[in-house]
């Protein structure tokens, strides 16, 4: 007796090709997200530090996706952050929001719900009181576009 | 906007030690109008959104936010600050036709 037949085989190797290709596609960054990236740090290069992104892996409808976007900092007069930009690759218009932060807020945290078209690269740059760009992204997975019409 | 909105604004706590983080948590009612749309005809429906939110307390700017048509309707906004001094937490939501929401609560720092 054969456990497992040729055809299981085939179909269960067919749908981790499947699954395997669907993983890898990069999302496309068609969009203006790099034009907006350089007009925001004027050119200077943005190290992957300090920034945390907090985004569902999956997000079912792209119409309302939670995003937290943190960023450490003492947030004192020496040292803080003055602004978050925050970019959606896979979307019409890369521009998802600014945030303005001063020592008076305390905490570079924010949170609110974007919508995202689909499965794209969501990336934030901050940039903080001394010049310095620091900068991080996370890939979210859209069952549901959110820019339907 | 014709019609007056009222946000709904929540501060985790209206008594406050000075120097300690408040958090504050607002929802506002907005159609946040991509402009990518189109109606049954075709036309495109244009945009509407809230592109700039405000907040200060006691007269002083202590977080601010420019939204794209990204931001979902009805937009969402958590944020914190450092309790300074007591006073109103205005916040203010600013249309793309220039009129503004309002809504206003009030921190005691002890």
């Amino acid at each position: 007796m054969i456990g497992v037949s040729r055809r299981q085989v085939l179909a269960g190797s067919a749908g981790a090709l499947a699954i395997a290709a669907f993983g890898v596609a990069p999302a496309q960054a068609a969009n203006n997200a790099q034009d907006l990236i350089k007009a925001f740090t004027g050119g200077k290069p943005a190290t992957e530090a300090k920034v945390k992104l907090d985004l569902p892996e999956i997000a079912e409808n792209g119409n309302t996706v939670p995003m937290t976007v943190t960023v450490e900092s003492p947030m004192t007069e020496a040292s803080h952050v003055t602004e978050v930009l925050v970019l959606a690759d896979g979307n019409p218009n890369a521009g998802v929001a600014t945030f303005h932060f001063s020592p008076a807020s305390g905490v570079a945290e924010a949170n609110t719900r974007i919508r995202l078209a689909a499965t794209q690269n969501i990336i934030a740059v901050a940039k903080m009181n001394d010049g310095s760009f620091v900068t991080a992204s996370k890939q979210v997975k859209v069952t549901i576009g959110g820019c339907g019409g | 906007m014709a019609t007056a909105v009222k946000p709904r604004i929540k501060l985790d706590k209206k008594e406050a030690k000075k120097g300690d983080i408040v958090e504050v948590k607002a929802l506002v009612a907005h159609i946040m109008e991509t402009g990518q749309r189109k109606d049954a005809q075709g036309n495109t429906i244009p945009r509407k959104i809230i592109k700039k939110f405000v907040c200060t307390v006691a007269g002083k700017q202590v977080f601010a936010a420019d939204f794209e048509p990204a931001v979902s309707a009805n937009p969402y906004i958590q944020f914190k600050f450092k309790a300074t001094e007591s006073g109103p937490v205005v916040l203010t939501w600013t249309d793309d036709d220039g009129s503004t929401i309002m809504g206003e609560e009030t921190i005691t720092v002890t």
